[in-house]
């Protein structure tokens, strides 16, 4: 490996080598297929790596660059969560419910790279249908960690912050409906974005839970989720939850200045029973936010503690409507023996899914049953405003609170999986984001034992360009740089 | 709280996925065990507090009904795990 791999560049890098043609698309893109098959057998990233259209992608590139045309994106090679669909390549969502669905059509995100010309090189791994937390869930096989690969990635965007993070991309898009982009960027050491509820059209995203989930980018450091975000977010007439407001030139926000800005931390997110090294490295990263000029206070959140109990209901409970299209009728899995079409419908259902996707049908559907309706879905959206409530009365005083993104780094493999309980806390600190709509970011903040941690920012709706802005500030002030694993070719 | 078996046997019938006895036993014992977790909701009052069934304030978003192309094409039906023809086939649900 020498420094000048392009694997190992950052979008901003490789576009202006590729202005300046002193590199090919095509080049670029043989490089980082490379990166990929010398690395994958260990990080299982990739579900399927589209080697040949890529390549035909990257030439396409070249001839658009050669032309002094294109975008920041032309030419730039991404990979895109296995629940987001993509035209003629499966999109697996990591279930043997679709092993071998093929859409005919792409998510709007991926229309919006690949019209900047940017190159789709596969599909990443994700926990089933994107419920967990550790990419353990996965039906094929569980993705590791790039910096130690005893552990997990983190979950469920464990392939597309895993790849960014083992240099196999240059950028990846994700989901994100409780923490899936933010928690395994924490825990892989890289940027991982969810934007504001309806800022990117989720058409083309496979439905998990319609009103919390977000698409969004990982990248190696905030200037490239700056440039990814603005390609992928706007309105969409297929999703009419998208919203209309103009999206910004995130990248002009990014000049280092924080001086006069009001950050929020809120006492909820540091709590007993975190590992203490996570709130000290957090504290020390506000500490220097405070010496850039950022003014800091303390804030409370009060209903933090319920957010989990609001999510693993109404999470659960969309997913149980929205997973009721499986059926084995018109795509997906299907159980051939039976001729009745109710043993059809539920045997299809009992082999086609996995143990977690089961478990959360079930937890929906019992919280949303005749008896239960009230005492736990209708109770849930109830408190769920209590928690938006909380938002909106801390962002009349601060502009953006900062907490850890995770309550730990990240954790051995197999060592929560057989215990939900335990698995479903590692969101206590992304859920709330999602609950209340608002955009969140998580960035490198250093490094525990040798393992990344990441740092949370939130702030209201349509707050990415602050975020960003302050996510630069410390990313220059901190000075780690991209926090490249060890992993070996 | 402990679900009993019958009580996860008519969930489970309810969302339509089959169950070995093996498999509601465990799922039983787990579902118990996270609606443990949202006990502490109930010692919030909220009588008066109005549900967030949705994050943004959004309203019902119309298109004018102009014909467009829906792209049901044979890509399409290549999806489907049992077809006749230009046809899904699907199992008898009449008697």
């Amino acid at each position: 490996m020498t420094s000048s791999d392009p694997w190992s560049l950052t979008i901003s890098q490789a576009h202006n080598l590729l202005a300046n043609k002193q590199l090919s698309a095509v080049e670029l893109t043989e490089s980082v297929i490379k990166r990929i098959k010398h690395t994958d057998s260990k990080i299982n990233s990739f579900i399927t790596v589209t080697e040949e259209s890529a390549l035909e992608s990257a030439l396409n590139a070249d001839s658009i660059l050669a032309r002094g045309e294109g975008s920041l994106l032309t030419g730039i090679p991404f990979q895109a969560k296995d629940n987001i669909c993509t035209n003629g390549i499966t999109t697996t969502c990591a279930s043997k419910m679709l092993e071998n669905f093929v859409p005919n059509y792409d998510a709007t995100a991926v229309i919006k790279l690949k019209s900047k010309g940017a190159v789709l090189l596969g599909k990443g791994n994700l926990d089933e249908f994107a419920m967990g937390s550790s990419t353990e869930n996965s039906v094929f096989f569980p993705t590791k960690n790039p910096h130690d690969l005893n552990t997990v990635p983190g979950g469920s965007s464990g392939g597309p912050a895993a790849s960014v993070s083992a240099e196999q991309c240059l950028f990846s898009i994700g989901s994100d409906t409780g923490g899936s982009v933010r928690q395994p960027a924490s825990f892989c050491g890289v940027v991982g974005l969810k934007p504001t509820y309806g800022r990117v059209s989720r058409y083309g995203l496979v439905a998990f839970a319609s009103s919390l989930d977000q698409i969004g980018p990982l990248t190696k450091n905030v200037q490239d989720s700056a440039f990814v975000l603005e390609a992928i977010a706007g309105k969409d007439p297929k999703d009419s939850t998208s919203n209309a407001e103009d999206v910004p030139a995130y990248s002009d926000y990014l000049d280092g200045n924080v001086k006069g800005i009001k950050i929020g931390v809120p006492k909820e997110y540091f709590i007993d029973g975190m590992e203490s090294d996570v709130a000290n490295t957090i504290k020390t990263s506000i500490k220097t936010m405070e010496e850039l000029g950022a003014e800091i206070s303390e804030v409370s959140l009060p209903h933090t503690s319920h957010a989990l109990a609001v999510y693993y209901i109404i999470a659960p409970a969309e997913a149980s409507s929205n997973l009721s299209r499986y059926d084995g009728v018109k795509f997906g899995y299907s159980d051939l023996d039976s001729t009745d079409v109710w043993a059809a419908l539920e045997k299809t259902r009992q082999h086609g899914f996995g143990p977690e996707v089961k478990r959360r049908i079930l937890l929906g559907t019992y919280a949303l049953s005749s008896g239960y309706y009230d005492a736990y879905y209708l109770k849930a959206q109830q408190v769920r405003s209590l928690i938006r409530q909380d938002f909106v009365k801390v962002f009349n005083d601060v502009d953006i609170v900062i907490a850890p993104s995770t309550p730990t780094v990240a954790f051995p493999l197999g060592d929560k999986i057989s215990d939900p309980v335990q698995m479903y806390l590692n969101d206590i600190f992304t859920i709330p984001a999602n609950i209340a709509g608002i955009p969140a970011i998580s960035i490198p903040a250093g490094l525990i034992k040798n393992m990344p941690i990441g740092m949370q920012l939130m702030g209201p709706h349509h707050s990415e360009e602050t975020l960003l802005r302050v996510s630069y500030a410390y990313e220059q002030a901190a000075n780690h740089g991209f926090l490249k694993p060890s992993i070996q070719e | 709280m402990n679900l009993s078996n019958d009580e996860v046997k008519h969930i489970a019938s309810l969302a339509k996925i089959g169950m070995s006895e093996d498999e509601l036993k465990i799922i039983g014992t787990q579902l118990s065990q996270i609606l443990d977790q949202f006990r502490s909701l109930s010692s919030l009052k909220t009588d008066d507090i109005e549900i967030t069934a949705h994050p943004t304030s959004i309203h019902t978003v119309l298109r004018s009904d102009e014909i467009t192309n829906s792209k049901a094409d044979k890509d399409m039906l290549n999806n489907a795990p049992r077809k006749e023809g230009d046809f899904v086939r699907v199992r008898p649900v009449l008697e």
